[in-house]
């Protein structure tokens, strides 16, 4: 019968094109990493741990997703606090807000590139205040922190408003009584937001805090706009393992780090903010 | 900036009658000043690219800086003059579009499908199109590589097209689900009882009701393209993407080039947040869960 | 020429058994109304003549063609929806024109159809507007014409008047009535309003559980329900029932009190409407529990044996909480059922 047809008919390009584009290649990911020619073998990885950039590599980019993510979701808080309080002006805010959303970490990465470059605004800033004599060199190979911390500015630049979104859209879901039963039944406004909101906004945190770990890990461009490979990532090194010294297993071994990393750090979010059945809104 | 109409909805929240007058008014203070200052935190940044991009290439690396752009145009001539620009902004171009086409080509139905029927193998296809973002989607490009240099398709536009569709995919079917969603199955049903048939009744029914919102999601599809860096750095070489040609070429350009290109980058972004904006919380709502 | 007939239709959805085997004659130009609490079925009904759903077994007929397997737009009918489902990126206008529209009139055609029912509904005025810029009572306007429009066989409605204040739908009803007796067009009408259904109803049909209890018109389903579930559904406040047993043949023993009925089994049930009571000596014994003085009559509920027991009574007789009352049922409104089956003795 074609009406009990027509759903499938209608999910099957996607779902054609998602298993040839999506699924295989992650199955070939696999592949890559753990055969050689001749057969099965575990070089790969043992190449890629071996290598000096490695460990420094998985370490940055974790430490750099441990940093950046609690941060953005303060402020997104914040934010999205502020969003829902306005009610004059509050889609101009709201619009301005969100503009990083549209950005690429490229983008985000030149930037702040202005600002911390040493003919930059941050150097301007400081030689007009008479702080300092000459410019500084802040993004320089020796000041690998100074480079990490420019990072971390230039991710939560652009990065909080997707947190933010998600977070304003989920706290539009949640009644406005609930609110209104916590101020008649005593509790301040602190309490309200820790006591009712925060709980009815997991499944929103959840779903922010997975996509937003995840590219975490993914964090690529802006490293190198800011800091070119002094400060390796997984992903940039990823790249250069495919791209520069072409040994695609080596940089498949990479990816299939990156991959269980994301994959833990997902599974680790969808328990520790499991909502139990029935408590949903 | 709007900050001065805010105060009324401030007050409006703080007329507890506890509440006395001067620690009302110091709170709405604070309040705007917030507002005030996370403004500027994301203005800012974007102001000093721009007056960068908007100086000479001399200013650009002076020191110390002026901050207002003397509206000098060297550094866009420099830019768009410099070799393979011109062709990395039309391949970034042409790649974004071909995304937004196959996306919404593959996303839109599927969408449709789960908005309006229940059928065995709903719950999986849900899952498969939820799990793809799950995952660190650039990585895909890898083994495409090697898939695409066989079939031909490397270096190419459609192939990258191919890889960034996979991105957005999830994106398009998420959001139009949500569009038909909210478009009541009586409207459907009414056309069909005033003479329509299924596909006349979407046409001339849901279609027009859903298009300023298809448009948006298209939209939101050609930003996800245009933004992605690693699919593009790893499957183009002589068809570069802006984002591609600069980053492969951020340790020789000189700065007001990397400025010029991150102007590039950033402006039709916020033109199209700009042109969303209505849809993002209904966009990246629904698109989160 | 069009009299709807459904033929042992059952839906299930699932393992749930949405209908069972409905049977149902509506004559041509009879305005049918189901009636049921939600859930009942009611609605699923409609959608099948509609062709909104497919039913799992049975045949539907209108105008003596056989329409189950039929699109919706082969069958020959209008709906009026719940929501109106006006559709708003349509002037009304082009709504009421949508489906001459589909059937490719001429221009005058249209126009003519648009603006006679338009008229008839009392809204050439709003022509230019949009749904948005309608009330619900016009929306409401706009889906009737634009059903009427159609100048089907038969027109469907399903709980158009639901959405409505407590007024308007008051106006509506009255309308929609004078409307659709005008318009000489079969009616199929879902409701759960029983005052709906009793004003406009030339027969209703009394749903529960996927079946169909009683179908017959609405004095009839007042005064004779055909099962306890009519009777404890139809009328504010519903019927009174106890629990009766045989002290003779034919003589039944009622909370005390000794009432002659039918000759069967060893058990009935004993009915009978709060208003269709007296207070004279010789009757149940009621102790009165709440007194609602509602304007014209005085709405007591006592109990008898145990049991809750409403009377409605002149508004000027003087009862209070803990009063003794004797109501003696009058003659030959006493009704009788099974208690096992629900079906009246």
């Amino acid at each position: 019968m074609p009406r009990k047809a027509l759903p499938y008919l209608l999910i099957l390009p996607a779902t054609i094109f998602l298993l040839v584009f999506f699924a295989y290649p992650f199955v070939q990911i696999g592949v890559l990493a753990i055969t050689g020619p001749d057969g099965l073998t575990l070089q790969h990885i043992q190449t890629m741990a071996g290598h000096w950039k490695f460990k420094s590599a998985l370490g940055w980019t974790v430490l750099l997703a441990v940093v950046v993510v609690p941060i953005q979701l303060v402020m997104a808080l914040s934010m999205a606090s502020i969003v829902t309080r306005l009610k004059a002006g509050r889609n101009t805010v709201l619009y301005i807000f969100s503009i990083p959303l549209g950005l690429s970490d490229l983008a985000a990465g030149i930037v702040w590139l202005a600002i911390f470059e040493q003919s930059g605004f941050l150097n301007s800033i400081l030689w007009n205040l008479g702080l300092i004599e000459r410019p500084i060199l802040f993004l320089g190979y020796q000041s690998v922190w100074v480079i990490f911390l420019a990072v971390v500015l230039a991710e939560v630049w652009r990065a909080t408003a997707i947190v933010m979104v998600i977070l304003v859209s989920g706290m539009g879901l949640i009644p406005k009584e609930f609110d209104e039963a916590g101020q008649v039944f005593g509790a301040s406004a602190w309490q309200r937001f820790y006591k009712i909101t925060l709980p009815l906004l997991r499944p929103s945190l959840q779903s922010a805090l997975i996509l937003r770990t995840l590219s975490a890990f993914e964090v690529f461009a802006v490293v190198i706009a800011l800091g070119g490979t002094t400060m390796p990532v997984l992903m940039g090194e990823t790249f250069q393992w495919q791209f520069n010294l072409q040994d695609r297993n080596v940089a498949a071994a990479y990816a299939l780090v990156i991959l269980t990393i994301s994959i833990a750090s997902t599974l680790f979010f969808l328990r520790a903010l499991r909502v139990p059945k029935g408590a949903t809104l | 900036m709007s900050a001065s109409a805010e105060p009324d909805a401030v007050l409006a929240r703080n007329s507890v009658p506890r509440t006395v007058e001067g620690a009302g008014s110091a709170r709405r203070f604070l309040f705007v000043s917030a507002v005030i200052v996370i403004c500027a935190w994301v203005l800012v940044p974007i102001y000093l690219l721009l007056v960068n991009t908007l100086s000479s290439p001399q200013e650009v690396t002076s020191f110390p800086k002026s901050f207002v752009p003397s509206f000098d145009f060297g550094s866009i001539q420099f830019f768009v003059s410099f070799a393979g620009v011109a062709k990395a902004l039309w391949n970034s171009i042409l790649v974004a579009i071909l995304t937004m086409a196959m996306s919404l080509a593959l996303g839109a139905p599927a969408g449709y499908a789960l908005s309006r029927f229940e059928f065995a193998g709903k719950e999986v296809f849900r899952m498969l199109v939820v799990m793809t973002r799950a995952f660190p989607l650039p990585l895909l490009a890898l083994p495409l590589a090697i898939f695409f240099i066989r079939t031909g398709l490397d270096d190419t536009a459609i192939g990258l097209a191919l890889v960034h569709t996979v991105l957005a995919i999830p994106f398009a079917a998420l959001i139009t689900f949500s569009l038909f969603s909210g478009i009541p199955l009586e409207f459907e049903e009414a056309a069909w009882t005033l003479g329509c048939t299924r596909w006349q009744a979407f046409y001339k029914v849901v279609l027009p009701l859903v298009l300023p919102g298809i448009a948006a999601s298209a939209v939101f599809a050609f930003i996800i393209s245009w933004n992605e860096v690693f699919a593009a750095a790893v499957l183009t070489i002589e068809n570069r993407t802006l984002p591609a040609f600069l980053v492969q070429n951020l340790n020789v350009s000189p700065l007001h080039l990397k400025f010029a290109g991150g102007a590039a980058m950033v402006i039709p972004a916020l033109v199209f947040i700009f042109a969303v904006r209505k849809y993002l919380f209904a966009m990246w709502g629904i698109a989160s869960r | 020429m069009a009299e709807i007939v459904i033929k042992n239709v059952a839906k299930s959805f699932g393992a749930f058994q949405a209908l069972h085997s409905i049977d149902l004659n509506i004559s041509d130009q009879e305005f049918m109304v189901l009636l049921g609490p939600s859930g009942c079925g009611k609605t699923t009904l409609l959608r099948i003549v509609a062709g909104l759903e497919t039913p799992s077994a049975g045949e539907v007929w209108i105008g003596g063609r056989r329409v189950d397997r039929l699109p919706p737009r082969e069958r020959g009918i209008a709906m009026v929806f719940q929501n109106y489902a006006v559709f708003p990126h349509l002037t009304v206008f082009e709504n009421i024109a949508f489906g001459l529209r589909m059937q490719k009139l001429s221009r005058q055609v249209i126009d003519e159809r648009v603006r006679r029912t338009a008229a008839l509904m009392h809204i050439e005025q709003l022509l230019k507007r949009y749904s948005g810029q309608l009330s619900g009572g016009q929306r409401q306007r706009v889906a009737v014409a634009r059903a009427l429009a159609m100048e089907p066989d038969v027109i469907l409605m399903d709980e158009p008047l639901s959405n409505l204040d407590a007024l308007l739908r008051l106006e509506m009803r009255a309308e929609l009535k004078g409307v659709l007796d005008a318009s000489q067009t079969t009616t199929l009408y879902v409701t759960h309003d029983q005052v709906e259904a009793m004003s406009l109803a030339d027969r209703i049909a009394v749903m529960n559980e996927g079946r169909i209890v009683q179908a017959s018109t609405p004095v009839e389903i007042y005064r004779n329900p055909a099962a306890h579930f009519v009777g404890s559904f139809i009328g504010n406040p519903p019927m009174n029932f106890i629990p009766a047993t045989p002290v003779a043949p034919g003589e039944w023993d009622v909370a005390g009190l000794r009432l002659s009925g039918p000759q069967a089994g060893d058990s009935l049930e004993f009915a009978i409407r709060p208003e269709d009571l007296d207070v004279a000596p010789g009757g149940l014994e009621a102790v009165v529990r709440v007194v609602e003085p509602l304007g014209p009559h005085t709405l007591v509920t006592t109990e008898v044996g145990g049991r809750l027991f409403r009377a409605v009574l002149e508004s000027d007789m003087p009862v209070a909480p803990g009063d003794e009352l004797s109501l003696v049922p009058k003659e030959g409104r006493v009704r009788w059922f099974d208690p096992g089956t629900g079906q009246v003795v």
